[in-house]
């Protein structure tokens, strides 16, 4: 029988880990829902801003808030030029190219990683005092990172109420071609939306720095989780991937400490999968 | 048609012959070409299935499962690879079912099919790296050796011998091809492909094909696997299951034409000879360098071939044509 307090352990660390990878499943599932393309690449571009970070702050020594900027202006960079340089061609193409593309932008940037920066794992170091919730150890970095992370979506939403070329976002998500009929221009919602995504990545590099080591293969650990949320959440539904994210962590925490990371994973792939069958719209969809 | 069957035989012949020339192949060309030969069969088995819609991104598991269950047979139980294949096989079809009946009854298609597939090829390689006490987990696994020639162990010492076993595996691809090529199946496919609803509505059973042809996909590949594992006499699971592999085979066949019978090959050729290229003309130095020239190249084919090397080429000569004839 493994302790309870192991398993609250793992609960609390799913939980933290949840906020950071809701903040991913966001990004990719605003992209998704606008444009209609799946970046296979899209961990792979927070990979990067998590390298711009590492060298920001331990190899310059910038304080670690200047890192985060750097990475999200860098994150918001890499999106538009993905956009222009990659999606913008291939936009009416088969889906398969679609997703093709941006796959071998993920070989390009993960081996490129490796050229540039070898295999070593590496890790911002911060120094942070530990906190002790009913016994239970408790990252403080986690915990900041998880604040963060709230808040970052909670900018997205205002970002995507409040303002006008929020609005556009939505309107392009739920109906591409009345959008373009109406007057409006898809191609600058789509760069905004890129830009914004990017972004995503750069907050989410930056607040996954502080608690996880990079390294070039740092995508491949994450992003087929990533693309599991966003569709169990529904894809273009925010909260459905907000609330995906979260019984994902969970599932994938609370069973690694249960058995083993690997089967930690395999499990959450397995949900995800029956939840596909069972609820193909996603968690929060009614079933038609 | 009939200059272009000859030119196949022809080809075909010299192939046949090629490695008892003198001084045509060394043994390095053996070894890229019998690779060749055996990612272009698991590329045809993909095509199977991805020229009608089902873009599936987790070819890996079937390969995987095939590749280490032969593996795992021989190692521990002493089964020769020949009856491990058919083992690995039945469970491939096995695990092929229960992914593409679900799929089929709920409609799971497009993005959600390749993103399922995805799924299970992932679900296929933690689950050999989490048995790590028998499968070696991510340091993957030595196929015992035989230490002599041996038939019943499916290993040489003379590249020749995998050769002409990769050349005949290759043949028994394209047949199969040609077959599903020119049968019922296909036109129902190809209906089901464009309007799952619509087949239905004449009478086409979609289960029935989706999972017919999922099955047959899928034990093609696991046999692919099974050759390479045996060939290489290693087995990994990066290599053999996961994302990475399957968007390999997945790039190889939409490079070289997913619609004619040697786009995979043609494609497959083309990175494998990429690849090599790369990695002997970079050797140890600059590690990483090969993968990004790859990854960039892959990139920009898709971007400007869109319909993949061998469908362009066919475009341009069928453009050509009507316009010689009125010159």
């Amino acid at each position: 029988m493994i302790d309870p307090v192991f398993l609250a352990e793992a609960a609390v660390n799913g939980l933290l880990l949840g906020g950071v990878l809701a903040l991913l499943a966001l990004g990719l599932n605003l992209i998704f829902g606008v444009i209609d393309i799946v970046w296979i690449a899209y961990v792979d571009l927070v990979m990067i801003c998590m390298y711009a970070v590492y060298f920001i702050v331990q190899v310059y020594g910038w304080p670690i808030w200047a890192g985060g900027l750097a990475s999200v202006a860098l994150g918001a960079l890499l999106g538009v030029l993905v956009h222009l340089l990659i999606i913008t061609p291939i936009l009416t193409s088969a889906p398969v190219n679609q997703l093709l593309a941006t796959g071998g932008l993920l070989f390009f940037l993960q081996s490129f990683a490796t050229f540039l920066w070898t295999t070593d794992h590496r890790s911002v170091r911060l120094t942070l005092p530990r906190l002790e919730l009913f016994d239970m150890p408790i990252s403080v970095a986690r915990l900041i990172a998880f604040a963060l992370s709230i808040l970052a979506m909670l900018g997205l939403y205002l970002f995507l109420s409040r303002t006008y070329i929020g609005t556009a976002i939505r309107a392009v998500s739920q109906d591409r071609e009345a959008m373009a009929l109406m007057g409006a221009n898809p191609q600058r919602v789509y760069l905004v939306t890129s830009a914004v995504g990017g972004a995503m990545a750069g907050v989410a590099a930056a607040l996954l720095i502080i608690q996880y080591a990079v390294h070039p293969f740092f995508g491949a650990a994450f992003g087929p989780i990533t693309f599991m949320i966003c569709v169990l959440g529904g894809l273009g539904n925010m909260v459905g991937a907000f609330v995906a994210s979260f019984i994902m962590s969970e599932v994938i925490a609370v069973s690694g400490v249960i058995w083993s990371t690997e089967m930690g994973y395999v499990i959450a792939f397995v949900v995800f999968i029956v939840m596909i069958f069972v609820r193909p719209g996603g968690i929060l969809a009614k079933r038609g | 048609m009939t200059g272009a069957r000859a030119l196949g035989l022809l080809v075909l012949m010299g192939l046949a012959v090629a490695p008892f020339v003198p001084g045509v192949m060394r043994e390095y060309t053996i070894h890229v070409l019998v690779q060749i030969f055996i990612w272009s069969f698991i590329g045809g088995a993909w095509s199977l299935m991805g020229r009608f819609g089902l873009t599936s991104l987790g070819h890996g598991a079937f390969l995987g499962l095939g590749a280490y269950t032969s593996t795992l047979l021989w190692n521990f139980f002493g089964l020769t690879p020949w009856l491990g294949a058919v083992a690995a096989m039945a469970l491939t079809a096995g695990l092929a079912v229960i992914v593409a009946y679900p799929c089929s009854r709920f409609q799971v298609v497009g993005h959600y099919f390749g993103l399922v597939t995805l799924a299970v090829g992932e679900v296929v390689r933690l689950l050999i790296i989490a048995e790590r006490d028998w499968t070696g987990g991510s340091l993957g696994l030595t196929v015992k050796a035989a230490g002599h020639d041996s038939l019943v162990a499916v290993q040489f010492a003379d590249k020749r011998v995998f050769y002409y076993l990769a050349l005949g595996l290759w043949l028994i691809g394209l047949y199969v091809w040609v077959r599903v090529d020119r049968s019922m199946a296909r036109s129902a496919m190809e209906a089901i492909g464009e309007d799952e609803t619509a087949a239905a509505s004449v009478g086409i059973h979609v289960t029935r094909f989706k999972v017919g042809i999922t099955v047959l996909s899928a034990v093609l590949t696991a046999a692919g696997g099974i050759a390479y594992a045996q060939y290489i006499s290693y087995v990994n699971p990066d290599t053999l299951a996961g994302i990475g592999v399957s968007l390999r085979i997945v790039f190889a066949v939409v490079l070289g034409g997913m619609y004619s019978l040697l786009g995979p090959t043609v494609g497959t050729a083309l990175t494998i000879a990429l690849a090599e290229y790369l990695r002997v003309l970079f050797g140890l130095k600059f590690i990483g360098m090969a993968e990004t020239i790859y990854g960039l190249l892959l990139i920009l084919f898709i971007i400007f071939l869109p319909a993949g090397i061998y469908g362009t080429v066919r475009q341009l000569v069928r453009r050509r044509r009507p316009t010689a004839v009125a010159a």
